[in-house]
């Protein structure tokens, strides 16, 4: 490949890039105008899990190392954002100072996570990843006693909002409310993570994940400091997981463990495995499926009985859950490398 | 001292579940290198059948001794369970044996959520209570407290764990499968069927886990269709504690992790002045977990592997 090729190429990628963001501009004001609003929010859902599936893309897509607990470290920004801002501790910062607060924690457990494991592979560091989410879930269900750090199973309520709206706007006899503020923000924070994301990519720093992806001792041979360049993928995932979480909490306005189970953890799992691992584009579609087809179901699954049986025999979750996982193994069994995978470079 | 006495029976007694399980996991990932995700399922969905059988047999007007109608429980929900082992094999794992790694741990994962997503639409959310059959009359042995159930899930674990010995080092069937263990290419050059060999090992690791599933029930008094995930998953500690892959590792793995879970539950609340209570139970099995990898990567009986280029 010339060097003038590389360059019409990349620049072609950059304007498909800048398509697409026009394209998701305007996306919630369609969708808001012909689905409800109910739609805009589960938008704000699909760019805050493609925030969090990029950063664990950068641990099990580029640096190969399989990690089962990433959730935990959206629940750590998570908390960190609920005890800074909400009545629990009394304590109402801004959300800019906390944002980068919680992705410093994060990164911080990232790393305590990460220096033990260094010497572990594949499975191995699968389930201690695994374990290491779900002792930071029980610690938060728990921790209620003997100081009420995290109010335990209740979770913690009324946390500030990341901003609030006076009064709802009326564009074009479309009432804005502020899950479209929340897109927006949402919008341009996934755009930085895909922006840091692509720039990571053909780094020296991604280069050398790759490189420990494919072959580690020939990675160390070359001169790779394996150490710090796998610490650093974790540290990195697990920042943006913060700062997602972060803006999940100021999102919700409502945290409690019982939304970092390790269910949660596979499904982000699901969406880079499922989209393309180590290929930003189908990470980002396979958090957009993952998080739009069980609203769908959601939305259809209680009429489609009715029509067909006349009568809701099967609970309506139970069907939605049941479809997921046919189609989780539906999708392996025909497309094991994902639904849109990574070209040369990826796998 | 009563206390020790008694944590240490109840964590044999959990541990020799465990170890039931965990054989499950570490025999298919000695076979094929693959974690069986759908495992701790299957186990509930043993747990699960058997319940139902006992449920109708008492319903019925055949008045048949409990210890018969364990029997019959057992013997349908055993091959039930060996035969969805199989078939999860056949259908999500068997064409993904060149997928990337990741590929059959998704399809694992799908298996998992659609099990437990049928036994709910079967049996409801709620738990299922298990019918009082079993002689329950508590009676005092070395300060402990146990009933017959208790003595007869050890027991019982025990003669199953002698007879899978037996299988693997005395039969064809069990050279065949450490056979392909060591190397399944070779094996298969040797005239050894090894779709055959990695069924078979399905079925008997689901097997087990219907048991335990069962066992599981008996103890508790009731079964629920989210009881396989902290099974499993428990379950797959073992077997990593032990050194997957390694039979007696995840005997040894299940035992140590059902008595160290037991006198944690026990001691934790005493040992800290009330601060850290028996809720922490669950911490333990991932802080033995994540401890013993860190220290011996390897698991305790496991291979120290030299790394693959």
């Amino acid at each position: 490949m010339t060097i003038i090729s590389t360059k019409t190429i990349s620049k072609k990628i950059w304007l498909a890039y800048g398509v697409l963001i026009i394209a998701a501009a305007v996306l919630p004001l369609i969708t808001g105008a012909t689905l409800g609003n109910g739609w805009v929010r589960v938008l704000d859902f699909v760019l805050l899990y493609a925030m969090l599936a990029l950063g664990l893309n950068i641990v099990v897509g580029y640096a190969g190392l399989l990690d089962l607990g990433y959730i935990a470290f959206y629940a750590i920004g998570a908390y960190v954002y609920a005890l800074l801002a909400s009545p629990h501790f009394g304590l109402h910062w801004s959300p800019f100072i906390i944002l980068p607060i919680g992705a410093l924690v994060a990164g911080f457990f990232g790393v305590i996570l990460g220096a033990p494991t260094l010497r572990l592979r594949g499975d191995y560091l699968a389930i201690v990843t695994l374990g290491f989410g779900e002792i930071v879930r029980l610690f938060l269900n728990n921790l209620d006693r003997p100081v009420n750090l995290t109010n335990g199973p209740q979770g913690i309520n009324l946390i500030d909002p990341l901003f609030t709206l006076q009064q709802p706007l009326q564009i074009f006899g479309l009432r804005i409310t502020s899950v479209y503020f929340y897109y927006y923000l949402f919008l341009a924070l996934a755009a930085l993570v895909v922006f840091v994301s692509i720039r990571l990519q053909g780094s020296r720093i991604g280069r050398a994940w790759m490189a420990i992806r494919e072959d580690e001792m020939a990675a160390k041979a070359c001169g790779i400091n394996t150490r710090n360049i796998k610490l650093l993928a974790f540290a990195m995932g697990a920042s943006f997981g913060g700062v997602a979480g972060g803006l999940f909490a100021g999102f919700q306005g409502f945290v409690s463990p019982e939304s970092f189970v390790l269910l949660e953890s596979i499904m982000v799992l699901c969406m880079v495995v499922l989209g393309g691992m180590g290929n930003i584009a189908g990470v980002i579609l396979g958090a957009a499926l993952l998080t739009i087809t069980p609203e769908i179901f959601r939305d259809i699954a209680t009429p489609l009985q009715k029509a067909l049986i006349g009568r809701t025999i099967i609970d309506p979750e139970n069907l939605r859950m049941l479809l997921f996982g046919i189609a989780l193994v539906a999708t392996m069994l025909y497309r094991p490398q994902g639904l849109w995978p990574a070209g040369k470079h990826g796998r | 001292m009563d206390t020790l006495a008694q944590q240490l029976a109840n964590g044999i007694i959990l541990g020799s579940v465990y170890a039931l399980i965990a054989l499950g996991y570490t025999m298919v990932y000695g076979i094929l290198g693959l974690i069986n995700f759908a495992h701790g399922e299957v186990t509930m969905m043993g747990a699960m059948i058997a319940i139902a059988v006992l449920n109708a047999l008492l319903a019925s007007t055949l008045a048949l001794p409990p210890l018969a109608c364990i029997g019959i429980a057992l013997i349908i929900s055993i091959p039930a369970c060996c035969l969805l082992g199989m078939t999860i094999e056949r259908i999500a794992y068997r064409p993904l044996r060149n997928a990337p790694r990741l590929a059959p741990l998704i399809t694992a994962i799908g298996v998992s959520i659609v099990l437990q997503n049928v036994a709910m639409m079967i049996w409801g959310r709620g738990y299922q209570r298990f019918p009082d059959l079993l002689p329950n009359q508590p009676f005092t042995f070395l300060h402990a407290s146990l009933t017959p159930t208790k003595v007869a899930i050890v027991v019982i674990s025990a003669l199953v764990l002698a007879c899978l010995w037996l299988l693997i080092n005395r039969t064809k069937l069990g050279r065949a499968m450490r056979a392909t263990a060591q190397d399944g290419q070779v094996a298969q050059l040797m005239g050894v069927n090894v779709n055959r060999v990695i069924a078979a090992t399905f079925a008997i690791g689901s097997g087990l886990g219907s048991l335990a599933g069962f066992m599981v029930a008996a103890n508790y008094g009731q079964a629920d269709p989210y009881m396989g995930f902290m099974l499993g998953l428990k379950a797959f500690s073992a077997a990593v504690l032990g050194g997957i892959g390694n039979l007696a590792g995840a005997v040894i793995g299940g035992l140590l992790l059902g008595i160290i879970e037991s006198l944690g539950a026990g001691y934790l609340g005493d040992l800290t002045g009330g601060v850290l209570g028996s809720n922490y139970q669950d911490i333990f099995a991932f802080l033995v977990l994540v401890t013993v990898l860190v220290f011996k990567p390897s698991g305790l009986l496991g291979k120290n592997t030299v790394e693959r280029a």
